[in-house]
C-alpha cells in the first residue's frame, strides 16, 4: 500500500467508466432494458393505430351522391378509382408519405430522445443527492469528462432506442423512400447525435445545481410536451396555425425531424436536408457550449 | 519532507446569504496521525472536508495537503488523498467489485493493476465472498467497508473518512474503528475524520479539533484535552452536616473543592490517590462517608468546558438556530 499510486496522467481518463456506469444502470437492469424495447411497441401500436389519420380521409365509405342521368359503368368505375387514389395523395400532399405510421414513426424517434436526454438531468440531481458527485469530484477526473459522461451515456441509449424503434416500426408498416440507402442510417444516428448532445448539455447544465428531483421532473413537464407538440412530430408545420407555426419553426426538433425524414421516408431534398443538419448542428454547438461552461463554472465554484 | 501533511491557514468557506460555514480556521495534521474533528451536525465538518478534497473553492484563506495548495494544484492533491463520504455512494446497481473497479477508473489506473488491488481491497475489508453480489443486497456495514475500499484503491497517502460511524451499530462501528486502526499502523497511512460521536473521537483519535460554529475551539490530544480541565472529579457526601472544604484542599492533588446540593465535588490530579486519603482524613475527624464517586473527565466534559455547552445539548440543539443553520448550510452546498 505504500508504493506509487499508479494513477493515469491522461486528461479523458474516467470518461468511458462513468458513461459506462450510467449505461449499465440500464442495460443491466432487465425491467428497465425490457422497458425500453416495449415501449416503442406500445407508442406504435397505439398511437400508430390510434391516429390513423390514412382512414380518417379513406373515400372507401363514401355514399356517391345521386346523379341524374346516372353515370354509366364505365364512369363509374373512373370515380371510384379517382377516390380510391384521394386518400393516397392527400396523404403524399398533408405528410409527404402516403404511409403515417412511418410519419409519426420518426417523430417517435426524436420525441424519445427528447425524453431520454431529459432523464439525463435526471440522474445528475440522483448523483448530487447520493453523494456520487462530490465522491468523483474528489479524484482526478476532469470536471468537464464528469459531464460529457452524462451527454454521451444519453446519446448512446437515444441512439439505440432510435434503432429499436425503426426494426419494431417495420412490422407495423414502415415504409422507407425512395432514395433510402444504407447510408440514411447513418445520417439519422449523426442528427440524433446532435441533437440528443445539445438537449442533455441543456438539461444537465438546468438541473446540476439542484438536489431536488423535482426540479428536473418540473422542467421535463413544461418542456416535453411543446418541444413535442409545437415541432413536426405528428404533424405537419404547415397546416398548423399561423402563431404555431411560428413557434415550431424555431423549435430544433422540427428540423432534427425533418432532416431524419428526409433521409428515411421521403425523396430527399438535399438542400433541405443541409438546412437541418446546419440548423440542429448550430442549435447542438451552442447549447452543448453552454451547458459543459455552466456546468463546469458549478463544479468548479 | 514537511513534518505536516496538511496545513490549513485562516480557511474560511461563506456561502450565498453570507452564511459563513467556516470561519477563519488554522490547524495542522501530522505525517501518520489519526486527526478527528468533533463537533455536533452543522460546525462546519463536512465544509472543512469538502474545501481539504478540492470539492470546494475556500472563499478565503489556503490550506496545502502534502505541499500542493488545495486551489492552485487540486490534480496534485487529489492524486494524493483518497475519500470515504458520509454518504454510501456505491452504485446499487453495480457489484462490489464493480464499484471499486469503477473507482479505480476514476484515478486511471490501468485494469491490471486495478483487478489486483480490488482483490487485495475485498480482502482487508472481508468483502470477498461478496465481490460479485450486487450492492443492493449489502448491508449497512457492508457498505461502509465497501466504501472504504473504493477510498483506498489509489493507495492514498492521507485518508479522510467524514463520519465513518454515522448510522451504523455497535458491533459495526467497532469493526470500522479496527479497520481505521489497521490503516494506520500497518500502512502508515494519515487519517483526517469527522465526527460528532465522543467516543469515537476518544477511541480513535492522536489529536482533536473541537468545532462548533465553523471555529476550532480547541486542539489537543484527547489526554491533553481532558488534562486541561483539571483532571479528575471525586463527588462526596458525608453523614454529618459539617464543612469539610478546608480540610480536603489540604489533600495532596486535590486542585479545587465546591459544595453542591450538599455533597462536595473535588477537583483532583489523581484520584485513585487522592480518594482514600480523603476517606481516612475525614474518619479522623469523626465524619463518615454516605457516597463517594469517582469520574474520569471524557470528552462531553471538555466540549463543555469550550464550548458552553453538552455535546448532546449542542447535537440535539434542535432549537431554530440550528436547525436553520443545518438548513441553510444544505442549500448553499446545493
Amino acid at each position: 500500500m505504500s508504493a506509487t499510486n499508479g494513477v493515469s496522467k491522461n486528461k479523458l481518463h474516467g470518461l468511458w467508466a462513468l458513461t459506462n456506469r450510467e449505461l449499465k444502470k440500464w442495460y443491466k437492469a432487465p425491467v428497465v432494458f425490457a422497458l425500453t424495447l416495449i415501449q416503442p411497441i406500445i407508442w406504435l401500436g397505439l398511437l400508430g393505430n390510434a391516429l390513423n389519420l390514412s382512414s380518417l380521409i379513406s373515400a372507401n365509405e363514401f355514399a356517391l351522391p345521386v346523379i341524374d342521368p346516372p353515370l354509366n359503368p364505365q364512369q363509374l368505375m373512373q370515380l371510384g378509382t379517382y377516390f380510391s387514389g384521394l386518400q393516397n395523395q392527400i396523404m403524399q400532399g398533408t405528410f409527404g408519405t402516403t404511409s403515417y405510421i412511418s410519419f409519426m414513426a420518426v417523430g417517435m424517434i426524436a420525441f424519445t430522445a427528447l425524453f431520454t436526454t431529459m432523464f439525463s438531468g435526471m440522474s445528475v440531481v440522483w448523483d448530487r443527492r447520493l453523494g456520487f458527485l462530490n465522491k468523483v469530484l474528489s479524484t482526478p477526473v476532469s470536471r468537464a469528462v464528469i459531464i460529457v459522461s452524462k451527454v454521451l451515456s444519453a446519446t448512446l441509449r437515444s441512439m439505440f432506442q432510435a434503432a429499436v424503434i425503426l426494426v419494431i416500426a417495420i412490422p407495423f408498416g414502415f415504409q422507407v423512400g425512395a432514395s433510402f440507402t444504407p447510408l440514411s442510417i447513418l445520417g439519422v444516428f449523426a442528427m440524433l447525435f446532435l441533437i440528443c448532445m445539445g438537449l442533455s448539455s441543456l438539461f444537465i447544465a438546468v438541473n446540476i445545481r439542484s438536489t431536488r428531483v423535482e426540479t428536473p421532473m418540473a422542467v421535463m413537464n413544461l418542456l416535453n410536451l411543446p418541444l413535442t407538440f409545437a415541432s413536426s412530430a405528428f404533424f405537419p408545420i404547415d397546416k398548423m396555425p399561423g402563431w404555431l407555426q411560428a413557434v415550431a419553426n424555431v423549435n430544433p426538433m422540427s428540423y432534427t425531424i425533418d432532416g431524419m425524414r428526409q433521409l428515411l421516408i421521403f425523396n430527399t431534398d438535399y438542400m433541405k436536408l443541409a438546412f437541418d443538419f446546419a440548423y440542429v448542428g448550430i442549435f447542438a454547438a451552442i447549447l452543448t457550449t453552454i451547458g459543459i461552461v455552466l456546468s463546469w463554472r458549478y463544479l468548479n465554484k | 519532507m514537511s513534518e505536516d501533511i496538511i496545513r490549513a491557514e485562516g480557511l474560511t468557506k461563506v456561502f450565498d446569504h453570507n452564511l459563513v460555514a467556516v470561519d477563519n480556521i488554522n490547524f495542522s495534521v501530522k505525517h501518520g496521525e489519526i486527526f478527528g474533528f468533533l463537533g455536533p451536525n452543522g460546525a462546519g465538518k463536512t465544509t472543512t472536508i469538502n474545501m481539504l478534497i478540492t470539492v470546494l473553492k475556500p472563499t478565503k484563506g489556503h490550506a496545502y495537503i502534502l505541499g500542493y495548495d488545495i486551489a492552485k494544484e487540486n490534480m496534485e492533491v487529489r492524486n494524493s488523498i483518497g475519500v470515504v463520504p458520509q454518504e454510501y455512494t456505491a452504485d446499487e446497481d453495480l457489484t462490489g467489485c464493480e464499484n471499486i473497479l469503477l473507482c479505480a477508473d476514476l484515478y486511471g489506473i490501468p485494469r491490471e493493476i486495478s483487478q489486483k488491488r480490488a482483490t487485495e481491497l475485498l480482502d482487508l475489508v472481508e468483502l470477498t465472498e461478496f465481490r460479485d453480489k450486487r450492492v443492493e443486497t449489502y448491508s449497512g456495514g457492508m457498505r461502509r467497508r465497501l466504501e472504504l475500499a473504493c477510498g483506498l484503491i489509489n493507495r492514498p497517502k492521507l485518508l479522510f473518512l467524514d463520519e465513518p460511524t454515522l448510522g451504523l451499530d455497535v458491533q459495526t462501528r467497532a469493526a470500522t474503528w479496527n479497520y481505521v486502526k489497521t490503516l494506520k499502523k500497518e500502512f502508515g497511512m494519515t487519517l483526517f475524520l469527522t465526527t460528532h460521536y465522543l467516543e469515537e473521537a476518544d477511541a480513535l483519535c492522536d489529536r482533536i479539533a473541537i468545532i462548533d460554529h465553523g471555529k476550532i475551539i480547541v486542539v489537543g490530544t484527547p489526554t491533553e484535552l481532558k488534562d486541561s480541565l483539571g483532571g479528575d472529579i471525586i463527588n462526596l457526601s458525608i453523614q454529618k452536616d459539617a464543612d469539610i472544604t478546608e480540610l480536603v484542599k489540604r489533600i495532596p492533588h486535590v486542585k479545587e473543592v465546591t459544595k453542591e446540593n450538599g455533597s462536595y465535588l473535588i477537583k483532583s490530579e489523581n484520584g485513585e490517590v487522592t480518594a482514600p486519603l480523603i476517606i481516612e482524613a475525614l474518619r479522623k475527624q469523626g465524619q463518615v462517608v454516605t457516597k463517594l464517586s469517582l469520574a474520569k473527565p471524557s470528552l462531553n466534559e471538555v466540549y463543555l468546558q469550550y464550548t458552553g455547552k453538552a455535546m448532546r445539548d449542542a447535537a440535539d440543539e434542535s432549537g431554530e438556530a440550528k436547525f436553520a443553520r443545518r438548513a441553510m448550510l444544505r442549500r448553499a452546498h446545493s
